[in-house]
């Protein structure tokens, strides 16, 4: 067993535990802090992907700005303890088999297929790091048109939200 | 061994996706579904930068980020549709939400 290994099953597992956290928590905050814990154990996942950049915007806009978001409107809105329903019978006899069926031929096939088994990280893993100077040019030189439309995208949210949250006269 | 092959990463990205789908099923806040596709969304990224890292192209990388952009323009306006909703009906249970309701 190396670190890698061990980063990634620590990883994996925090990351698991917090989307189970999020679906058994009753207050809104509770979840929201439990999916705080999944993106940052998805960053260190990334830094193990040999992506430091997108770990980094991982952490700074997902984990920092849109849980920021996500926050401020539970405390504003003083968003209680969630009423419950019970789901049927069916759904937690069948379902819960059938997802664990589905999930381990999933598991399966994407073992065997060709580009599962490509080693990701570890002894013979193909470059060390993607460099933030290729991705930049890639992004600004072929994904130009895309990149910009997103401002236009940015900006239209904006002025949605700005319209939605306006005081009606 | 000493190496973690694509399919462990594609693996996690598929329970993730999964819990956020079960979230979604589940819960009653709508701030809180909002939360599941966030997680859904996350998933997806861990699958792109797996891909990317598979194929050692960089393609992946700018998707998560475009991924990431659309979720900040989603959060932005959803959040804003959420305050709207608990000023006019002063719940946020989605079952109490039933305007277009027959």
């Amino acid at each position: 067993m190396s670190v890698p290994i061990i980063l990634f099953f620590v990883c994996a597992l925090l990351a698991v535990a917090g989307a189970v956290l999020l679906i058994l928590a009753r207050e809104p905050i509770h979840s929201a802090l439990a999916l705080v814990l999944v993106m940052m154990a998805l960053a260190v996942l990334y830094l193990l992907l040999g992506a430091p950049f997108v770990a980094a915007v991982q952490i700074i806009v997902y984990a920092g700005a849109i849980m920021v978001l996500f926050v401020f409107v539970i405390m504003l809105l003083n968003a209680g303890v969630e009423e419950r329903t019970d789901f049927s019978k069916i759904a937690k006899w069948a379902g819960v088999p059938l997802g664990f069926f589905l999930l381990l031929l999933i598991a399966h096939f994407l073992a065997r297929s060709s580009i599962g088994t490509a080693i990701a990280t570890g002894a013979g893993a193909a470059a060390e790091q993607a460099s933030t100077r290729e991705l930049s040019v890639q992004l600004f030189r072929q994904y130009l048109f895309p990149f910009e439309a997103t401002s236009i995208l940015i900006l239209i949210a904006i002025l949605g939200a700005l319209v939605l949250a306006r005081k009606d006269e | 061994m000493s190496a973690i092959p694509i399919s462990w990463y594609l693996v996690l990205s598929a329970v993730l996706f999964g819990l956020g789908v079960v979230a979604f099923v589940f819960k009653r806040n709508v701030i809180t579904i909002f939360m599941s596709i966030e997680l859904m969304l996350n998933a997806v990224n861990l699958a792109f930068v797996a891909f990317a890292r598979a194929r050692n192209a960089l393609d992946g990388l700018v998707f998560v980020f475009f991924v990431i952009v659309v979720a900040a323009a989603e959060a932005a306006v959803g959040l804003a549709i959420v305050i709207m909703l608990a000023q006019h009906r002063e719940s946020l249970n989605v079952e109490r939400v039933n305007l277009l309701k027959l």
